[in-house]
């Protein structure tokens, strides 16, 4: 198809070889010592039904993925209380869910846990992955095997065991508890994060600074930081995202009133159909895609701006 | 002054550089008390539980028993009973099936995508990202509208006379499995593209030049090249699933051929308030977990070895 140029690229190159010399050992292996004089069976796709193959699973792939959301929307503006039938065009039932309290309530709270818990655990994240990524420790490994643990077992074990231990201690279940549990679990996507970009960032950058005469905190403050900004805001995005969608942790960890906006739609939608539902799903889907949108462009990479 | 206040920073910052030590304790410690009040005890605390003797909604720490592992798998008479057994096999099998249908899904998919031109590249992984980070509930409530019985697609086949009676599509194993394919399908399309973006794709052109064919290029160097992503998207996707409980629950409502182990678990603690027999299934859920992801590590890296000799 398209030509290879191999001449500056070194490194691609050695690794063409490495392909190459696996399928010409497999291929030997396979037919004995005839197959230095015989071509090897192949059994070769035609690059056109490949091409459809792939391009009809893509197709099927998106259409399910997006018909039930899409379906969501629609039917968030039906004026039918129940059923698919539509009958009309209507906003009521947004209308419905401005001026539900309970709605309101849980939102609001939903918002000052997602605020605290990325706030939080942002800090703490960075913290974590600049102690992992630069210094040497007594106990660094376990310490690494039990941070990253949370992102390893099931959601419903963390959740649990944090119920017993607030019932060990005597705390009442309240938002409090809601917001130190999506901590605790938002801190390793944050230091996942955060310490993969620490691990090719530049040294000499800083290095450069303090020769320059910065001291550590300026340096820290000038050019470690912004550097790490992309990381930082998307380990920020990514605890936000987590902590406004939990269920089952804030399940949970959560006290008689502090019903979460998950909880409530989780509450809601157990025991049967409303469209207020949908309509609140519709703002909550439109919303998240205002976040992923806004989290690509905030994780630009400001390299290319800082330097006038 | 002023300057006095700068010199007092720097030597505080010039103490701080030459103990690097410090440093290290100063970074850790939030993470540290974090984790180890917030996470390390709350788990020995379950352990803990797990040995004691049942007590509705709260915890008799003076009475110990093995009970609760025993009766994992007798019944009250302390016969042999497969009841939760089953379930957990039944957990198991739906994550390892839910895995497996969006690694065979999503990887042509994630290839697909990497191999358009920059644009397209951008949009369709942003087409993967939206339901990526829409809310779970949100979309398996979608499914709900579709899928009950009287849904969307009843009422269309209905109207469309294919059907005479609605189909119960609610509550059967096969619509919690649509439903978690469907909810976690992006979780493995994301590592994958991460993964398959990297590939330096004349490598296929290579090998095909030498004579391999479609299926030997694509198992002999473009799938070994890729495990990362493989690995990563299989965890992601697997580690939720089993413990899951939300999709079996809304669209299979706790019937008996769709109950997972989350659900049991759930039950436990929020229904029925035996927390010792909650915490014993949860320790044994995790060492579940934990044993399939060290297996499966074995597995990935002994193909990946396989493949390079």
């Amino acid at each position: 198809m398209s030509a290879i140029n191999y001449n500056d690229k070194p490194g691609q190159m050695n690794a063409a070889i490495v392909a190459k010399e696996q399928v010409a050992g497999h291929a030997q292996a396979g037919s004995g010592a005839q197959a230095i004089s015989r071509p090897p069976a192949r059994l070769a796709l035609p690059a056109w039904l490949g091409n459809l193959l792939l391009k009809s699973n893509a197709l099927v792939v998106f259409l399910v993925l997006y018909l039930p959301v899409v379906i969501l929307i629609v039917f968030s503006f039906n004026a039918a209380r129940s059923g698919v039938n539509w009958t009309g065009f209507s906003l009521d039932w947004y209308n419905k869910l401005l001026h539900d309290g309970n709605i309101g309530s849980a939102a609001i709270k939903t918002l000052i846990v997602a605020g605290f818990a990325t706030a939080i655990s942002t800090i703490i994240g960075t913290m974590t992955a600049l102690a992992l990524e630069r210094h040497k420790f007594v106990g660094k490994v376990v310490f690494e095997g039990v941070m990253y643990l949370p992102i390893i077992i099931p959601e419903i074990v963390m959740g649990l065991s944090l119920l017993l231990f607030f019932r060990a201690v005597g705390v009442d279940l309240s938002l409090v508890t809601v917001i130190i549990a999506h901590v605790v679990f938002c801190i390793p996507f944050v230091a996942v994060i955060v310490r993969a970009r620490l691990a090719d960032f530049d040294r000499r950058l800083e290095e450069a600074a303090m020769d320059l005469g910065a001291d550590e905190l300026a340096t820290f403050r000038k050019v470690t930081l912004p550097l790490l900004m992309p990381a930082i805001i998307g380990g920020a995005v990514m605890a936000f995202t987590l902590s406004i969608d939990d269920v089952i942790v804030t399940q949970f960890t959560a006290g008689v009133g502090s019903t979460t906006l998950p909880l409530y739609i989780y509450s809601q939608v157990r025991v049967g159909i409303t469209p207020v539902i949908n309509a609140l799903s519709t703002i909550m889907l439109v919303a998240s895609i205002g976040l992923v949108l806004t989290s690509l462009f905030l994780q630009r990479d400001p390299a290319g701006k800082k330097v006038k | 002054m002023k300057q006095l206040d700068i010199k007092e920073n720097r030597g505080l910052a010039a103490w701080v550089r030459r103990r690097p030590g410090v440093q290290a304790a100063g970074l850790l410690l939030p993470g540290l008390i974090a984790f180890g009040l917030f996470f390390v005890i709350p788990l020995l605390i379950v352990v803990g539980v797990s040995f004691t003797a049942k007590k509705a909604g709260t915890v008799d720490w003076t009475h110990w028993t093995l009970n609760n592992y025993v009766s994992l798998v007798t019944n009250f008479a302390g016969d042999f009973d497969p009841l939760y057994l089953n379930i957990f096999l039944r957990s198991l099998w739906f994550a390892l099936l839910t895995t497996v249908i969006c690694l065979l899904v999503g990887y042509p998919l994630a290839y697909f995508i990497a191999r358009r031109g920059e644009k397209w590249r951008a949009a369709l992984i942003l087409l993967i990202m939206i339901p990526f980070w829409t809310n779970f509930l949100v979309r398996t409530y979608a499914l709900q509208l579709i899928f009950r019985k009287e849904g969307l697609l009843n009422s269309l086949l209905l109207d469309g006379h294919i059907i005479k009676q609605p189909l119960d599509m609610m509550f059967t194993p096969g619509l919690v499995l649509f439903g978690l394919v469907y909810g976690y399908l992006p979780f493995m399309v994301l590592p994958l593209y991460a993964s398959i973006e990297k590939f330096d794709f004349s490598l296929l052109e290579a090998a095909q030049d030498l004579g391999a064919g479609t299926f030997r290029t694509l198992r002999k160097v473009l799938l070994p090249l890729t495990m990362p992503g493989v690995v990563a998207g299989s965890i992601l996707v697997f580690i939720p699933v089993v413990g899951s409980y939300v999709t079996s629950d809304l669209l299979g409502a706790q019937s008996s051929g769709t109950l997972m182990v989350g659900n049991t678990i759930e039950n436990q603690f929020l229904k029925s308030q035996n927390w010792p027999l909650g915490s014993a299934m949860s320790l044994v859920l995790m060492a579940v977990v934990l044993l399939a992801i060290i297996i499966y590590f074995r597995v990935a890296r002994g193909d990946k070895k396989g493949a390079a000799l």
